[in-house]
């Protein structure tokens, strides 16, 4: 297909003898947003970064559209304290001009924060700053590992809000990890289900029902996200056009 | 000439060569400072030693002996620090004395050689000659080319590995750079300070700086600053009190270490 972005057939990454993920098929294509949740040590953070070509396949093919850029937003970002650094002298180390350093940091709501170090950014502004940084290499793929961590409930909210405006702006391929499964249901458009293997998978209304799914979350979460998605629903039109994300950090 | 009045006088070519050292040391001490590499520095240093055994059973010129013997034993470090059972600091711990011990047997095994072993721990600056200053500007030459050809993706990869990865960085070459940069600095530092305070040389300096910087550069400049001041009062302090050259650069630097913070104490609590 045209607008394949990457294919992963039967990949797996066994680590001393153990499948850390087995057997994934998976496609991404421009325009998805895909969310990988699952318990803890189910493989999550190693099969994006497979996809990031940080680790490699055991077994099984990865295929990258030919001349594909990633941006990659980690997950528990720390920046050594020992180290001066600016918000704009991060964003310069891509390599970009400055003008698109600024324009990126516009986008995700902290060009204020041009000139503020790094150390002292909150986690949601911290969040925000490392898209900008994806953003600015103009991905065609946006991976992104826990992008809500250490966010606020309003910020997170935001944060996912942004994250779709991105992908319809910049019409790329976008695939992260989440473990709020309500906001995951809500903000995405295909849910991957994994447990080392691929659970379930599907349309997030489609997963919320899926046996595999109630017995990886239990009956109480399956059911508080499927009402849940119930309720978004209704007030989605609402949300369509209200105040644009609020930066949890403006006072 | 004056400038070979100059280079005829220890005191001169003392101060020349500690600047140039110093040149160096300051952005590769911030890299170790930023990289949290102080114990490989030092393992690297205490390896110096048996560059120096080395260098002196094979009849091979000094500085390249030790810059090789460093080179190896970054090599097999960072083939060491796969092994998931020990934690690095105490494999770097088990690497930095078995290699000094070594080191030390061999020189005491060669009875033709005499070898000042105080000379090669705490430096002997003050016997600098024209052809030591010669390989510290050469080396200092090589690894400042190096940097500025390499910084950006130094920089990056110091600040977030993966990232630096993702961004198709190529993250292990840059970091055997590196590891070749220490070798160097090592190699020409130890002449200065000696083996034992090598370390010393490139990170009370750029810990120095960190205080004052505000970005990755600014530290970096500092450093060299205040490594040079430390070279320059050491040496007076040196000349003044008759105590021991490279020592007495260390404790400089260490006064000027102790003299920023005590300054920026105060001025962060307002």
């Amino acid at each position: 297909m045209a607008d394949e972005l990457v294919r992963l057939d039967d990949a797996s990454i066994h680590l001393g003898g153990q499948a850390i993920v087995d057997r994934v098929n998976l496609t991404i294509r421009r325009g998805d947003v895909i969310t990988i949740i699952g318990p803890n040590g189910a493989g999550k953070t190693t099969l994006i970064k497979a996809i990031l070509g940080i680790h490699r396949l055991t077994a099984g093919t990865i295929t990258r559209e030919p001349g594909l850029t990633t941006g990659y937003v980690p997950q528990h970002t720390h920046f050594q304290p020992t180290l001066p650094l600016t918000v704009k002298r991060f964003m310069a180390l891509t390599g970009a001009s400055e003008a698109d350093c600024r324009r990126a940091l516009e986008q995700t709501s902290v060009g204020h924060l041009y000139h503020s170090t790094v150390h002292h950014l909150s986690g949601g502004e911290t969040q925000r700053l490392l898209i900008a940084r994806a953003l600015v290499r103009e991905p065609d793929l946006l991976v992104l590992d826990e992008p809500a961590q250490g966010v606020d409930v309003n910020g997170q909210a935001a944060l996912y809000e942004l994250i779709r405006e991105l992908r319809d702006r910049l019409h790329c391929g976008v695939i992260m990890i989440s473990h709020d499964l309500h906001l995951v249901m809500s903000a995405t458009d295909r849910v991957i289900c994994l447990n080392q293997h691929i659970c379930c998978s599907g349309y997030p209304e489609q997963v919320s029902h899926d046996p595999a799914f109630v017995e990886l979350f239990g009956q109480h979460v399956a059911r508080s996200v499927a009402v849940y998605h119930h309720h978004h629903n209704h007030d989605h039109d609402l949300h369509g056009d209200v105040v644009p994300p609020t930066d949890s950090h403006a006072v | 000439m004056l400038f070979d009045a100059i280079l005829n006088d220890f005191f001169w070519r003392a101060l020349l060569g500690g600047l140039g050292v110093v040149l160096v040391a300051g952005p590769l001490g911030c890299f170790m400072v930023w990289r949290r590499m102080a114990y490989f520095g030092a393992t690297l240093s205490h390896s110096a030693l048996l560059g120096v055994a080395l260098g002196t059973l094979f009849q091979i010129q000094l500085n390249l002996s030790i810059a090789v013997v460093s080179i190896l034993i970054s090599i097999v470090l960072m083939g060491l620090t796969r092994i998931q059972s020990l934690a690095t600091d105490t494999l770097l711990g088990i690497l930095a004395h078995s290699a000094l011990a070594i080191g030390l047997i061999t020189l005491a095994f060669m009875p033709d050689v005499r070898v000042d072993l105080t000379a090669y721990l705490f430096g002997d600056l003050l016997a600098m000659t024209r052809e030591d200053l010669l390989w510290i500007y050469g080396g200092a030459a090589i690894v400042l080319a190096l940097l500025a050809w390499l910084w950006r993706g130094l920089l990056m990869s110091t600040v977030h590995e993966e990232l630096a990865r993702v961004e198709g960085l190529p993250v292990e070459r840059l970091r055997l750079a590196l590891m070749l940069m220490f070798s160097l600095v090592i190699a020409v530092a130890m002449k200065i300070v000696g083996v034992l305070l090598i370390t010393a040389l490139l990170i009370i300096p750029a810990a120095t700086a960190r205080r004052l910087a505000k970005t990755p550069e600014q530290m970096v400049g500092l450093a060299v600053v205040a490594g040079m001041l430390s070279v320059g009062g050491g040496l007076s302090m040196s000349w003044n009190l008759d105590s021991p050259a490279g020592p007495s650069i260390v404790v400089a630097a260490f006064l000027l270490f102790l003299l920023t913070y005590g300054l920026a104490i105060p001025r962060r609590q307002n």
